[in-house]
């Protein structure tokens, strides 16, 4: 038998392979060999095969038979064996497999070798993939070699201790005892790796940061390191760049701002040598830099006074002008996360961050789009709001929605005039109007309302932009509202704000009747425009022509459209003296919450939706005696009421229990706005409320699926998606009930994971009948924007022959389909 | 829980082929695969004028090339990315000064060496020597332990 082929053979061998298939074949064959190889328990070549299966495990291919003989290769009193041996293992092996704990022994034996660079290659193996299993076995040894005079087996214990703490918190205690003089070492890597410790244990355990601040007098001892490794000459073994070792002082650095934080004591016992540091580092090089910029970090996190807070954002600002993008990158990074603390002294640097939105890296336009957002504020809203609108114009499509509700949430905030609101919406909805949120067209028909002496102005303004483009759905949308509403003002030249513009009725019906027509237009838009063309019935004279246009989508196949038409013709034919009074203006709205999102988060640079509290908008006021008759017309619709209303059973404190047992997971139950009787009338003559009537929801052809099933409830989800927004999913749940008893008051709740965002709808009872006699339905809208894996947390609960039920739940199977 | 943590370290060419992976956090072959795809493909579409860093999943991911190496780390939120680099750097200067003006082959042929340097400078994704002669000297003693007449040869060969 010959001796199986060397490695570096194998790689030559491996590499000249011409094809995919080529390479696979070796492959194949080379494994073939190494398999009979270990089947013959061959001592002298199994590091030699393993060492090889190695390199074909990192070319992608399977190596799972390699896994014992790695421990075999572990045990063997070679050097050479255990060193390949413990990296096959590192490679192969993982802490989900048991056999992983075959392993135990032999890093034990090992930690007690007699040779140091065996004992190091025990350690290293712990501290990589030790499982908490084997952790606990073998802390103690760890412990031991914690204490050792051996400075190259102390650092290595030093962080295996780590990862055992990392590993089974319980065991932090008692590593205790041996940190008491760590620090006195003169060894770098062992002052390293033991200030890497002390900051995972005062990082898990307030007592041991305590403990440390108190009785061990940490601080102190760190500062006299740090100084001295700043003040002391040139030392070649540690310097980099003329720093003498910036891993440690960095290290250091980062303790201190977490024994410092929140501690009166501590942050004044550090404010010299941070001063010492942030005016002494040279800053020609990254290293340099990279202190400064621990050394900020920590300023910045705790009780500094405020020259040392002054002088940490303007070294921030410097960095902002460095060439290096790196170094502008981490300068944004914090600014953004001192604006709301500092934010006096990060104004300073407003120019310069403005001038970052023209950088040329995505991440670093991010975070000055975010920043520019929190540093506008009513003296530098114009300037900013004008940097901003051009950074909309220009900038990549992932930015528009979220810039454009920023526009949106500053010009709300700060609007130094109506005339300037408005112009600035019209501007971000003619720019990057395809891309504003769906929230975004009732708020804005909310604002341009309430603006009563710009609605000619405004109304004039967005025809004109529709001549130009019908392609921007939100705009068209808006546009057309505003025309239904304002169409006479057009009409009679009245315009104060600028040259008001000659149109004629057939004119404007003739642009509204393009959007009813052309392919450009959505549904939803469509339904938007023949709503206007009706209004206008009361405020043109073209009448006939109106009524024909009604008349004709009254065979529409969009069924939307159809029901509207049909409605309409039938306010012509049978209810015209009604028309009037139902076409007539809408009335200010009164505006009790902050529509759409009311703070642009501070997600440092993260792409996340900026609507962080989805506070539902509240019922329109609608004459609701009108409507009310329109309902008994219309001949009691059976539509489920889309407005947010809440089953008035859960009280508002609800919110706070569900939170605490669905953990971390961002919460949206039914929003307790005020009882409001369910039978709402839907409003059919003007699309404001949050979920517009009309069916904006486009069939996906995703499969259903069972959510939940137990004890007789069975919760169904069905999807859509919906348009125009494919982030957003659409999900209604039925819930049916099998056994004999009815299940009332009965409540559904959910929780997604952070990332994304939910809209719960009211459900169209608190009863599920017995027997599948009927079912309780709800939609849930699901925002994921990063596409990210949809998973849920469900809660219900209901009373059920008497008894209180409550039952949490996780759905996890949701169809690829619903969230990619 | 804790925020410093690296969670693991790849090193792949422009044509995006593995050349070692280091990973300090317990996961799956399958996830492993996933991950190094995803990634070696989100960072060889980086345009040289962007920064080394960018934000992928919620970990941070801080990658520099070197020649025709990318060396990549992902690291927990919170840490410092310019002292990533520098850790990245001074691993570079380790494998530089062990094989001689190092290249990609070198780590090619060598990558066990590669791994054991590693792990004389790494471990648990932390520092634990801060000088650069201490490292080498470890792997030089470690070297000379290894059992004479062994293709494993000190000296690396292509």
């Amino acid at each position: 038998m010959p001796a199986p082929i060397r490695l570096r053979e194998l790689i030559r061998t491996i590499r000249t392979a011409r094809t995919q298939a080529e390479e696979r074949e070796m492959i194949q064959k080379e494994c073939a060999a190494i398999r009979s190889s270990f089947r013959e328990e061959d001592n002298t070549y199994r590091c030699r095969n393993v060492a090889k299966l190695l390199y074909m495990h990192m070319l992608g291919y399977p190596a799972h038979f390699g896994q014992l003989e790695c421990l075999k290769l572990i045990a063997s009193q070679k050097f050479t064996d255990k060193r390949i041996g413990y990296l096959g293992a590192m490679l192969l092996l993982d802490e989900r497999q048991d056999v992983h704990l075959l392993m135990t022994n032999c890093i034990k034996n090992d930690l007690n070798h007699s040779t140091q660079y065996v004992q190091g290659l025990a350690l290293c193996t712990l501290g990589c993939m030790g499982s908490s299993e084997m952790c606990r076995d073998l802390a103690g040894e760890v412990e031991k070699l914690l204490k050792t005079s051996n400075s190259y087996l102390r650092k290595k214990a030093a962080l295996c201790a780590v990862h055992v703490i990392r590993k089974v918190p319980e065991l932090m205690e008692m590593f205790l005892p041996a940190t008491k003089n760590l620090l006195s070492e003169k060894n770098h890597g062992v002052l390293h790796t033991s200030v890497v410790l002390l900051t995972e244990m005062c990082e898990r355990s307030p007592d041991m940061l305590a403990h440390f601040r108190k009785n061990e007098k940490l601080v102190p001892q760190l500062v006299r390191i740090l100084k001295n490794l700043i003040m002391s000459g040139y030392s070649p073994e540690h310097d980099v760049s003329g720093i003498s070792d910036p891993f440690l002082q960095v290290r250091i650095l980062r303790l201190l701002r977490i024994l410092g934080k929140s501690d009166d004591d501590s942050s004044e016992a550090m404010n010299d040598i941070l001063a010492q540091v942030a005016t002494n580092t040279e800053t020609s090089k990254n290293v340099g830099n990279a202190i400064l910029y621990e050394t900020v970090l920590t300023i910045m996190d705790i009780k500094s006074e405020s020259g040392l807070r002054v002088l940490a954002i303007n070294i921030l600002g410097r960095f902002l002008l460095n060439n290096d993008k790196n170094i502008r990158y981490v300068a944004l990074t914090s600014l953004l996360k001192t604006v709301q603390t500092d934010h006096n002294a990060v104004q300073r640097h407003r120019s310069t961050i403005v001038d970052c939105l023209k950088d040329l890296d995505v991440s670093i336009k991010r975070r000055a789009m975010e920043l520019s957002f929190a540093l506008v504020n009513g003296n530098n809203v114009r300037g900013m709001m004008k940097e901003l609108l051009y950074f909309l114009d220009s900038c990549d499509p992932e930015f528009k929605a979220d810039c454009a509700s920023g526009v949106f949430l500053a010009a709300e905030k700060y609007a130094p005039s109506k005339r300037w609101h408005i112009d600035t919406v019209m501007r971000v909805l003619t720019t990057a109007g395809s891309y504003v949120r769906d929230d975004s067209v009732p708020n804005l028909i909310q604002l341009i309302t309430n603006s009563v002496e710009m609605h000619a102005y405004t109304v004039q303004r967005l025809y004109k932009a529709l001549l130009d483009d019908i392609s921007q759905q939100p705009l068209v949308q808006v546009a057309s509202w505003c025309i239904g509403e304002y169409g006479d003002l057009l009409l009679s030249g009245q315009c104060e704000e600028e040259e008001p513009i000659q149109v004629t009725e057939d004119e404007v019906l003739d642009v509204l009747e393009g959007l009813l027509a052309s392919n450009l237009s959505t549904p939803v838009t469509r339904g938007y425009s023949l709503t206007a063309i009706m209004k206008l019935s009361t405020r043109f004279s073209s009448v006939n022509r109106i009524k024909k246009v009604v008349s004709v989508y009254g065979s529409s196949i969009d069924v939307e459209l159809q029901q509207r038409a049909v409605e309409y013709n039938a306010l012509f034919k049978k209810y015209d003296h009604m028309r009037p009074a139902l076409l007539e203006r809408m009335p200010i709205m009164e505006k009790t919450a902050t529509n759409g999102p009311s703070e642009i988060v501070q997600t440092n640079g993260e792409a996340e939706p900026s609507a962080v509290e989805a506070k539902h908008p509240p019922p329109v006021a609608q004459p609701a005696n009108q409507a009310n008759d329109l309902l008994d017309l219309l001949g009691g619709n059976d539509v489920v009421p889309v407005i947010q209303t809440s089953m008035p059973t859960k009280p508002a404190s609800a919110g706070g229990e569900l939170l605490d047992l669905l953990g971390d997971l961002s919460l949206s139950g039914p929003a307790p706005a005020p009882s409001v009787p369910s039978s709402q009338p839907p409003f059919l003559l003007d699309g404001l409320s949050s979920q517009p009537l009309f069916n904006d929801i486009a069939p996906a052809g995703i499969p259903p699926m069972i959510a939940y099933n137990k004890n007789g409830l069975k919760i169904d989800f069905t999807f859509e998606r919906a348009n125009p927004n494919p982030n957003v999913a659409v999900i209604t749940i039925h819930a049916t009930n099998s056994t004999e008893s009815e299940m009332t008051e009965f409540v559904f709740q959910a929780a997604v994971p952070k990332t994304f965002q939910l809209q719960l709808l009211s459900p169209s009872s608190n009863v599920v009948p017995a027997l599948n006699q009927g079912s309780v339905t709800q939609v849930i809208r699901v925002l994921n924007p990063q596409k990210q894996q949809l998973r849920m947390r469900i809660k219900l609960t209901y009373t059920h022959k008497g008894s209180p039920v409550q039952d949490l739940s996780e759905v996890n199977n949701f169809p690829p389909q619903s969230w990619q | 829980m804790s925020s410093f943590q690296m969670q693991f370290m790849l090193l792949f060419s422009r044509q995006g082929k593995l050349r070692l992976q280091k990973w300090y956090v317990p996961l799956s072959d399958k996830e492993k695969k996933k991950i190094t795809r995803e990634l070696v493909q989100t960072v060889l579409a980086r345009k040289p004028k962007m920064c080394s860093f960018l934000e992928w999943r919620d970990l941070k991911v801080v990658y520099k090339r070197y020649a025709s190496l990318y060396f990549c780390c992902a690291v927990e939120n919170q840490d410092n990315e310019l002292i990533t680099l520098e850790i990245i750097h001074r691993y570079v200067e380790l494998l530089d000064k062990y094989f001689g003006s190092v290249c990609e082959l070198d780590i090619i042929f060598n990558f066990e060496k590669a791994y054991f340097i590693l792990d004389e400078f790494l471990l648990g994704g932390e520092a634990q020597e801060t000088s650069k002669k201490n490292v080498l000297k470890a792997i030089e003693q470690a070297d000379l332990l290894q059992e004479p007449r062994h293709e494993f040869f000190t000296v690396p060969v292509y």
